[in-house]
């Protein structure tokens, strides 16, 4: 089978991401998206990578992770470190999200080969003490200005985060749909069956699991140099709850629940703002509603297609 | 064909089995039966790779398979039908089917190896788009034969096929497995159905506790007094 990558489909992903980046430089041109929304904009795209990339090692693979915030730390830290090195200007800031990538692969590889073979709790407790870690490793650092942290320049505008995350939402979506993302499913659904195909689970989990490492930490260096600061504080188990409420509000497995979960999830913070007391009490309760109402999220592992969209399209249309 | 030769697997400090010496030869359909926890399902996870033995030696056509990973005794062309089914859920029929072709790379090949399995399963082919989660149990068990099928496997090894299905259902699956050994598939069967389970086999071995107690053929097994004591009801 060969794949025609011409589709009408792709053709109209590629339209969306192009009406959408020109809409939102037209609304922030024209003064509707104001300094404060940009940087709630930026907040929620930065989370969505997040999101897609934990739920690419929760929601398909199946693997309780707990440790995001460590690896979005290290690709922060990564970037931090050399735009203070190297003075700032926009070139150190893609040579940390390289150094960031290459030490958060390495680091997910050290720590998923033991873990990976834990499961549910138990992977979730080991991943969690990794992020611990990693972030007391920060917090005692020089280098790294311990616990007071980095103060930096901002470096970069929406257009870039706006570039990355259709790029991670492109590579996670490609890995999901190919034959080692199945594999991935597989895993997720039977251990054993997978392994009486021929599947190596291990080598599986570990790909989804440093391909969300990777994604985690060029949401980092995104963070790092969007938001002035960066203290070991910003990356606490907290976060990676934050992450994980995401990815479960959305629903585990679609991708299209993370982006509208992250959106939501924004959205929401920012409107409650003024009311910073009842804020986490409002927060709380909205969570506690989703789990009962919708325990598999708000959109289940519905995944949103052009070409759903189009199959409805001309059944409509033969129709009238 | 498969000659396994005083195999020993503990879980901790349970000895779960003591010393299995089993053959399978080509062609033939050799038959396992045994209570539960007899070590049954432990002896085919064992040959499958999934886990490991602690001594004793599996050879596959004269190659030692004893320390391989599940990924290259599947390659090497011996296929497991885990106990239960264990569908792929998520997935759809036609995905679960191409799962069990992961590890080929021949195109045509497994076309044709899935027009096969269509023509075994016509249901299958019926709910090809269907979510695997919304078949009947016995549309399961036919889902997880084709999917290990889809494997192109020279013996298949069969975990309680019979298992909650309902007798009629049971014979089609019997009829389906003896279809497929005639296909030249050989077949090492386990199974609590005793009675079904002898009635197919060229060969029969009785695990207990771990292990083996009595064997011979499918025939002798359905006559001796014990086997009729213990397996069959008087």
């Amino acid at each position: 089978m060969a794949k025609n990558r011409f589709t009408k489909t792709n053709f109209l992903w590629l339209l969306l991401i192009i009406v959408s980046y020109f809409l939102i430089n037209l609304l922030i041109n024209i003064g509707i998206i104001n300094k404060v929304y940009q940087t709630v904009m930026l907040t929620i795209g930065i989370n969505i990578i997040l999101a897609i990339s934990l739920n690419l090692i929760i929601g398909i693979t199946g693997q309780f992770s707990l440790g995001h915030a460590g690896f979005m730390s290290i690709g922060a830290y990564s970037t931090g470190v050399i735009v203070k090195q190297m003075g700032g200007n926009l070139s150190s800031v893609f040579i940390g999200m390289a150094v960031g990538i290459l030490l958060s692969s390495i680091v997910a590889l050290i720590v998923a080969i033991p873990t990976l073979r834990l499961k549910g709790d138990y992977l979730a407790i080991a991943t969690l003490g990794f992020g611990e870690i990693i972030r007391i490793v920060i917090q005692n650092m020089k280098i790294t200005n311990g616990a007071a942290g980095l103060v930096l320049p901002k470096l970069l505008d929406w257009k870039l985060v706006f570039l990355f995350l259709v790029i991670s939402t492109f590579i996670v979506v490609a890995f999901t749909n190919s034959a080692p993302g199945r594999a991935c499913i597989s895993v997720r659904e039977d251990e054993i069956a997978s392994e009486t195909m021929g599947i190596n689970t291990t080598k599986y989990k570990i790909m989804a699991f440093v391909i969300g490492a990777i994604l985690a930490s060029i949401a980092g260096t995104l963070y790092a140099s969007s938001f002035y600061v960066i203290k070991p504080d910003n990356f606490s188990f907290n976060k990676s709850i934050d992450i994980l409420v995401i990815v479960v509000f959305g629903g585990m497995g679609s991708y299209t629940g993370s982006f509208v979960s992250a959106l939501l999830i924004g959205i929401l913070n920012t409107s409650l703002q003024s009311f910073a007391d009842i804020r986490t009490i409002i927060y709380g309760a909205l969570l506690v509603m989703i789990m009962i109402f919708r325990p598999q999220g708000i959109l289940g592992n519905y995944e949103f297609k052009f070409s759903n969209l189009l199959k409805r399209f001309n059944k409509k249309e033969a129709r009238s | 064909m498969l000659k396994i030769r005083d195999l020993n697997v503990h879980y901790g400090v349970i000895n779960a089995l003591k010393g299995v010496s089993i053959d399978v030869n080509q062609g033939e359909i050799v038959s396992l039966i045994g209570a539960n926890g007899a070590g049954k399902t432990t002896l085919l996870h064992c040959i499958s790779g999934i886990i490991k033995s602690t001594s004793g030696t599996i050879e596959f056509e004269n190659n030692d398979i004893t320390k391989k990973n599940a990924k290259d005794i599947v390659a090497a062309g011996i296929t497991q039908v885990p106990e239960g089914r264990r569908i792929f859920k998520g997935m759809s029929v036609e995905e679960n089917l191409l799962m069990g072709a992961y590890l080929r790379k021949d195109k045509e090949g497994i076309k044709k190896d899935l027009e096969s399995v269509f023509e075994r399963f016509p249901r299958l082919k019926e709910r090809l788009k269907q979510n695997a989660e919304t078949l009947s149990g016995g549309e399961q068990q036919m889902l997880a034969m084709g999917r290990a099928l889809m494997a192109n496997p020279k013996i298949l090894l069969l975990d309680e096929p019979s298992m909650g299905l309902s007798p009629l259902l049971v014979k089609e699956i019997f009829k389906i497995i003896i279809d497929i050994n005639k296909q030249g598939t050989t077949i090492l069967l386990v199974e609590q159905n005793a009675k079904m389970a002898l009635g197919i086999a060229n060969r029969a071995y009785v695990l207990e506790t771990g292990k083996i107690v009595l064997s011979g053929t499918g025939e002798e097994l359905s006559n001796s007094d014990e086997i009729k004591k213990a397996y069959l009801g008087g």
